[in-house]
């Protein structure tokens, strides 16, 4: 864990993304189609990061929960891109040994025939290789 | 060799700080040509200044040098100082040691020795400067006003009451703007049309006030005191000067599928129409896309009905040419198109509305006759949602980066006047921040959620779709941290306001400075609001920038009152700072005539020498403002600058690099 790096200004930097240009207005949330089983919400991982709240994104399990839609990239009015906030939150969890969400041999049971294809490539983007 | 004097500004502890000023007025001293030199706390108050005007008599200076702060702030001041004791006001010169050394640097070390190069640069100049003498041009007591809402109404209202001619040029058939088409304004809710209809109305009466309605102004040549427009004014194909505006001729015309501008499209109107019963002027106006005359050469239904014969399908474009002192840009704005931002789904739902068409939808002349009935079946909504900061605020390219500073305040209007009205109606107002800076403003939007028991909910929208006559709006409460979805009725829309399209030509035509969102940029942000950067042109309203009407009108004022005080003066002193050519030099190449663009040069044939017969380079003082394209432009260096020639600038460039 320690070598990791698990910063806030870590996950700025590996996303890109500036959390500072985010003017609150919540459209991401409002766009969220998983807003439900979202723990934490797009705009809540964004207001955390800016300000330096990482560790309960660590542990949150809505990072795996989002379904990197991007809608919320898509309709942010300030071009703040909190889904790749949230993958960048994702990717430090899971560049963690053993931190797999899923392992891929579980994969073929937990398809769903109605499950649009665009998640099923979704998912895949929430394993290391 | 001159004999100059160097005065050194602490500016308080603004350059002082910073800078040795001692060191400065001891390095001047070793310069060539400097006889005097001082420092002084403030050398822009009066004993400053008086401590330049005695060093100038005492000591029989020919030239000064203040090193201070940018010209810009107080070479005028200067200048008028050495004036005033006999100096000409040409032979001072600024180096700017505050805004180029003392407030970019913190290194004293550093910054003193910039600012005795600078200093340095300022003599070396001084020493090659000239006397110049400013010519005189005369000013044409008439003054232009493009476009005729509420800003431009105000400006030449004030600018004839002060006793000048003015013209309006408006390019709708009537002038009105956009408070025209509101139903009420804020934070007082008296209606729009009871306090415009009366200005409109004292504008077209007014001895002193010329209307060019449905028209647009073509080109316009010369410069600040001396304008000559070009102005084109569209056929009407009505006569106005026999048109009763009686209205017959819409009554009677059979093409009604035109959409009624005035009524946002909400509704029709005839090929042939008045655009709304209080039009001023108020003349019928036939438009040749929708007349069926026009496409099929048969109907003439609103000639044959029209008693006075006012009718004229023949009638052609005219230019009308005019000179005029002053030019007011008053182009005014349009709400955004909202066809990029798909997540509202503005162009699917007819029940998803602009705020402009929701006042239309309340207004006793609009399509409904002012009952809010919504667009699709023409129910009554019964849960209406507003959105804000649709498409301001945002950096997509759909979107406009600024706040558009009206909509909180006519959404808090519009959402009071429909609780009001309709009480069994719920209102939610979506927002991402109240703004509300104006007197009674904050009042006025806590009387909304207080006494009207308006839902503001904060947050944003994120999409809105269709669902059998439902609106189901996705929002977030982000104080609830929630997603809420509501199913609406009607959804009204803040859309953010942009300058109009004209603005971008007007500005090229007048060589008046946009900034990137096409705003027209003002001469000094704080001090100069009102004037544009070129010399004889002025701003009034919303196309400086997003107001609302109290503002526009304070600044529609403003800008008369600058009108006013330009055409009060017979002549205007010229900048005797322009291009000169050296005919002996000029070898009529016409590459500085290509690059002028004030059209400031033209050619004429001259003897030179005798018999010797050249075509040269003509300079109009009168034209040229002394921008020095010319000069850099000329392959022969015939072309200069008086002021700043090309040895002076020299001359300052070897200083610097010594």
């Amino acid at each position: 864990m320690a070598n990791l790096n698990l910063t806030s200004e870590n996950i700025k930097r590996i996303s890109g993304v500036d959390a500072r240009k985010c003017m609150r207005c919540g459209k991401c949330t409002a766009s969220c189609p998983n807003f439900e089983d979202m723990e934490y919400h797009p705009h809540q991982f964004v207001y955390f990061i800016e300000n330096g709240k990482l560790d309960k994104l660590l542990e949150s399990k809505s990072v795996f929960k989002c379904l990197s839609c991007f809608a919320c990239v898509e309709r942010c009015p300030r071009q703040v891109e909190p889904a790749k906030l949230i993958e960048a939150v994702r990717l430090t969890v899971i560049r963690q040994q053993g931190a797999n969400h899923l392992l891929p041999d579980e994969i073929p049971a937990a398809i769903d025939e109605e499950m649009p294809q665009q998640a099923l490539v979704a998912a895949f983007r929430k394993f290391t290789k | 060799m001159q004999k100059i004097g160097v005065f050194i500004c602490w500016c308080g502890s603004n350059i002082a700080a910073t800078v040795d000023v001692k060191r400065v007025a001891e390095a001047a001293l070793h310069e060539p040509g400097v006889v005097y030199s001082a420092d002084y706390q403030y050398m822009c108050s009066e004993s400053g200044q008086t401590l330049i005007k005695n060093a100038i008599k005492e000591k029989g200076l020919t030239g000064v040098v203040v090193c201070s702060c940018s010209p810009r702030m107080h070479e005028a001041t200067f200048r008028k100082a050495a004036e005033s004791c006999g100096l000409n006001p040409y032979m001072v010169e600024i180096a700017n040691i505050r805004e180029h050394v003392s407030w970019i640097h913190k290194d004293i070390e550093e910054a003193t020795e910039k600012a005795v190069i600078l200093m340095r640069a300022a003599v070396a100049k001084v020493n090659l400067n000239q006397s110049l003498t400013a010519g005189k041009s005369d000013v044409v007591k008439r003054a232009l006003v493009i476009g005729g809402g509420i800003a431009g109404i105000q400006t030449a209202i004030d600018i004839a009451d002060a006793g000048y001619e003015v013209d309006i040029v408006e390019k709708k058939p009537t002038i009105g703007g956009k408070m025209s088409q509101l139903d009420k304004t804020f934070p007082t809710l008296d209606c729009a049309a009871c306090i415009l209809t009366p200005k409109m109305v004292e504008a077209a009466s007014h001895e002193k006030i010329r209307i060019i309605s449905y028209s647009e102004v073509e080109s316009v040549s010369g410069f600040v005191g001396n304008f000559t427009a070009r102005i084109k004014k569209k056929p009407r194909y009505v006569n106005e000067a026999l048109c009763t505006g009686c209205g017959i001729c819409a009554e009677k015309c059979p093409s009604r599928k035109s959409k009624n501008e005035f009524n946002e499209g909400m509704d029709t109107r005839g090929a042939v129409y008045i655009p709304f019963a209080q039009a001023v002027p108020k003349l019928a106006v036939i438009d040749p896309t929708a007349c069926i005359k026009f496409k099929t050469g048969k109907c003439g239904l609103c000639e044959r009905n029209c008693t006075a014969k006012a009718i004229d399908f023949n009638q052609k474009e005219q230019i009308i040419e005019e000179k005029y002192g002053a030019i007011v840009v008053a182009t005014g704005f349009n709400p955004i198109k909202l066809d990029g931002l798909e997540e509202y789904g503005y162009s699917q739902n007819a029940d998803v509305i602009t705020s402009l068409e929701l006042e239309r939808l309340m207004n006793a002349a609009g399509p409904t006759g002012g009952v809010l009935l919504r667009p699709s079946d023409r129910q009554h909504p019964h849960k209406i949602v507003f959105v804000q900061c649709v498409g301001s605020r945002g950096l997509r390219p759909c979107d406009k980066p600024y706040c558009s500073k009206i909509c909180c305040m006519y959404t808090a209007k519009h959402s009071m006047l429909i609780r009001e009205k309709y009480p069994d109606t719920e209102v939610y107002v979506f927002y991402i921040d109240v703004r509300t800076p104006g007197k009674n403003f904050d009042e006025f939007y806590r009387r909304a959620v207080e006494q009207y028991g308006v839902h503001y909910v904060k947050g944003q929208v994120g999409k809105i779709v269709n669902d059998g006559g439902k609106l189901i709006v996705h929002g977030s409460d982000l104080l609830m941290n929630e997603q809420v979805i509501i199913d609406a009725d009607l959804v009204v829309l803040a859309a953010a306001i942009e300058p109009d399209p004209t603005a971008k030509s007007v500005a090229t035509m007048l060589t008046a400075s946009i900034d990137t969102n096409n705003f027209f940029t003002e001469a000094h942000p704080k001090l100069r609001p009102v004037e544009s950067p070129t010399a004889g042109v002025f701003l009034s309203g919303v196309c400086q920038g997003p107001k609302d009407i109290p503002e526009t009108v304070a600044q529609a004022s403003a800008a008369a009152v600058k009108v006013v005080g330009l055409l009060s003066k017979d002549q205007l002193t010229c900048n005797p700072c322009v291009a000169g050519s050296n005919e002996l030099l000029c070898n009529g190449c016409s590459s500085c005539e290509k690059v002028c663009p004030y059209g400031a040069i033209s050619y004429i044939t001259k003897e030179v020498r005798r018999g010797d017969f050249r075509r040269v380079a003509f300079v109009n003082e009168a034209v040229c403002q002394g921008c020095g394209a010319c000069t850099v432009t000329c392959p022969s260096g015939a072309m200069d600058l008086k002021g700043f020639t090309n040895k002076q600038i020299m001359a300052e460039v070897d200083a610097i690099c010594k």
